[in-house]
């Protein structure tokens, strides 16, 4: 958590923060280089030597990884929670969502039919919990990806050219760094028409500076090494250099930047919603909590409205932190140790 | 926080800070060209943060005159007029001038929706939010740090997993839930547990003076306090965690063993003062962010702050509340970011030679 933070400090703190992620390099560093000794003997094509190298680096990934339980009970977590989404259409059915044609009487406390009781409309809680899961996923994992591509890209950018330009890039991240995200993305939330569209662009355009910080001193750490000097030497030119020999060597940081981004995005989205700036047409955990303190369950004690969306948004983003803390220390062993 | 982040203020702490700083360290010209360095960078921010809060506002769909006079009949003149007052019908490049001036003299234009002076209603909300946060702040980095020290100094035990699992799983909840959560329990009552604490505001208004006063505002105080605490605190305790690991492995902590002193002495008197500095500026740091964070724990406990504030200006939209608002909280991070920056040297001397 440390130095992924979203409200990660800047200047000396940021620079020592990004210190160990330049160290994770030689996790991958290594497959690049030597191809495995088994395909020397038979003749092999260039892609088949290229995915017999990716197959090993993801099974040694895999070994590392498996031995963190704490990160394995998050992808478990993760795993059960998107199976619940994704087969939502055929175990609740999108009618779930329906006001008209609600089940249930308004406001009932559980029982049988409804577990988890009954909204002010008399729709099953239960369902839209799970309905809900659908939007609260879609919009983390975009605005995530979406944040991570904005910093890799920029990253990438000030670090490969360096100089002036750099410094100018560098300048405007650490200005979004100290911006309050939350507010920035209220305000940029309400600018704009409500759409689910609109929050994963508010989340996203907001959370990327981050990423963009380590991703550039990756950046210059994989530009010092001699390959890439030879790279230049023969003929590579920016593009080559940072598509083929940069982009794949911060892949580990952005894949653990992104599974933290996540349950970041998650929270946020659940904010967003919770303050009326959410999809007013779709169900989503937060809007469950905004339409249960606006159907008065806050004063009227009823709890059983209430819990279970926070009690979800919680176990999901804790599983995406779990799985992002354990991605981050088998790609960094030194961190691996201290965590 | 909105007096001090104009950039009179900010030069004048900075100072007085430099020049009491800069004896100590022996190296002042160093220090003083470091602070000069950051003073400016924090100087751009702040004009930064005014150009983006003026043109981000202008984009807000919707005529704000419209609405402040929704529900009211106005004929087109009204309208106009009210446009005018408000200085509406200006070119924007104008209207830009004129609020970058106003600004720097602390003028932070009139409310659509209060129709009083911004500055008056921040500063009138101010004290809420700096002593709900302040309290916050003081109690989640105690709890912080003291956990995050006993976490480290006992790694892989069933003591640190059990703290970093319960900071980490409280860092997943939306504070707003917990809030709303507290407030059933604890105000509302829930089965044998009556209404022990109030359900919002910060005083029962029942007109209390002296030691009972406090003793209400205090009362009122508790639940947010925990909300902020519970969702708040792993970031300290992680961050002191990481950074007393990586003390640890130093030789200078075998030599003070080697000297015979105590576990306890070790820890206190050598591991701890050098793990403390990264965390040091994450409190400040946080001090700047909390501000902000406190907007949806104001808000469910109404929580009369600036946080509630800016809940309230957003729904109109009342711009230049909101756009005040935004200036003061981005202004308080740039601020506190600049103390950071500025402590940073003055406790490590190997930052900013």
């Amino acid at each position: 958590m440390t130095s992924t933070e979203p409200t990660a400090p800047s200047g000396t703190t940021a620079s020592s923060g990004t210190t160990p992620a330049t160290e994770s390099s030689p996790a991958t560093a290594p497959g690049k280089k030597k191809p495995p000794p088994a395909t020397a003997s038979t003749p092999a094509t260039k892609s088949s030597l290229t995915w017999a190298r990716r197959r090993s680096t993801v099974a040694r990934f895999w070994a590392s990884y498996r031995t963190r339980r704490a990160g394995l009970l998050g992808l478990a977590g993760l795993a059960l929670i998107a199976l619940l989404a994704l087969t939502a259409p055929w175990t609740v059915g999108a009618d779930v969502q329906s006001v008209t044609q609600a089940p249930g009487t308004a406001l009932e406390p559980p029982s049988a039919e409804f577990p988890l009781g009954t909204d002010q409309f008399g729709r099953s809680l239960l369902g839209l919990l799970i309905w809900g899961a659908r939007i609260s996923l879609l919009v983390g994992l975009l605005a995530a990806v979406l944040s991570v591509a904005i910093g890799t890209l920029v990253g990438i950018i000030a670090g490969h050219y360096g100089g002036w330009f750099s410094t100018v890039v560098m300048r405007i991240t650490d200005w979004f760094l100290v911006m309050p995200t939350l507010v920035l993305a209220i305000v940029l939330a309400t600018v704009m028409s409500r759409s689910m569209w609109t929050v994963v662009l508010a989340i996203g355009v907001t959370s990327w500076p981050t990423t963009a910080r380590l991703v550039r001193a990756q950046t210059i750490a994989v530009e010092s090494r001699p390959y890439i000097e030879r790279a230049t030497a023969l003929g590579g030119g920016h593009g080559h250099v940072m598509g083929r020999h940069v982009l794949p060597n911060v892949m580990p940081l952005v894949l653990a930047q992104t599974t933290l981004g996540i349950s970041t995005a998650i929270l946020t989205e659940a904010t967003l919603a919770f303050l009326g700036l959410g999809d007013p047409t779709v169900v989503s955990w937060g809007g469950m909590l905004q339409d249960a303190r606006d159907a008065g369950a806050v004063s009227s004690g009823h709890w059983w409205y209430l819990a279970p969306p926070g009690i979800a948004i919680a176990l999901v983003a804790l599983a995406f932190t779990l799985c992002g803390r354990a991605v981050e220390s088998v790609l960094n062993p030194k961190l691996g140790v201290s965590r | 926080m909105t007096t001090a982040s104009t950039p009179a203020d900010v030069a004048r702490a900075e100072e007085a800070r430099a020049t009491d700083g800069a004896p100590r360290t022996g190296s002042s010209l160093g220090y003083l060209r470091h602070a000069a360095g950051k003073l400016g960078g924090a100087l751009v921010s702040l004009f930064a943060v005014l150009v983006t809060s003026f043109f981000l506002f202008r984009i807000i769909p919707g005529d704000p005159v419209k609405a402040m006079t929704h529900g009211i009949p106005t004929s087109a003149e009204q309208l106009a007029t009210l446009r005018r007052q408000f200085g509406l019908d200006l070119p924007l490049w104008q209207q830009f001038v004129d609020y970058c001036a106003k600004a720097l003299g602390g003028d932070l234009g009139t409310s659509f929706q209060f129709r009083a002076p911004v500055g008056e209603l921040i500063a009138e909300k101010l004290p809420a939010t700096l002593l709900l946060t302040g309290v916050a702040v003081v109690i989640y980095s105690a709890l912080g740090l003291w956990l995050g020290t006993r976490s480290a100094w006992r790694h892989g035990g069933l003591g640190d997993r059990l703290n970093t699992g319960i900071a980490l799983t409280l860092w997943s909840v939306p504070s707003f839930w917990l809030g709303l959560l507290l407030i059933i329990v604890f105000s509302v009552g829930m089965g044998p547990i009556p209404g022990l604490f109030p359900t919002g505001g910060m005083e029962s208004g029942t007109g209390e003076t002296g030691f009972a006063h406090v003793l209400d505002v205090a009362h009122h105080l508790v639940l947010p306090v925990v909300t902020l605490v519970a969702v708040g605190y792993a970031q300290t305790l992680l961050v002191m965690r990481s950074s007393l690991l990586d003390e640890m492995g130093g030789d200078y902590l075998t030599t003070a063993r080697a000297k015979g002193l105590r576990d306890d002495d070790v820890r206190r008197r050598h591991a701890v003062p050098n793990a403390l500095l990264p965390t040091v500026t994450m409190i400040f740091i946080n001090l700047g962010h909390v501000a902000a964070g406190s907007i949806l724990v104001e808000t469910v406990f109404s929580w009369p702050g600036l946080g509630g504030l800016f809940y309230q200006a957003l729904s109109v939209p009342d711009l230049p509340l909101v756009q005040g608002l935004f200036v003061v909280f981005a202004g308080a991070m740039i601020l506190m970011n600049l103390i950071a920056d500025l402590l940073y040297p003055l406790l490590d001397p190997r930052v900013g030679r």
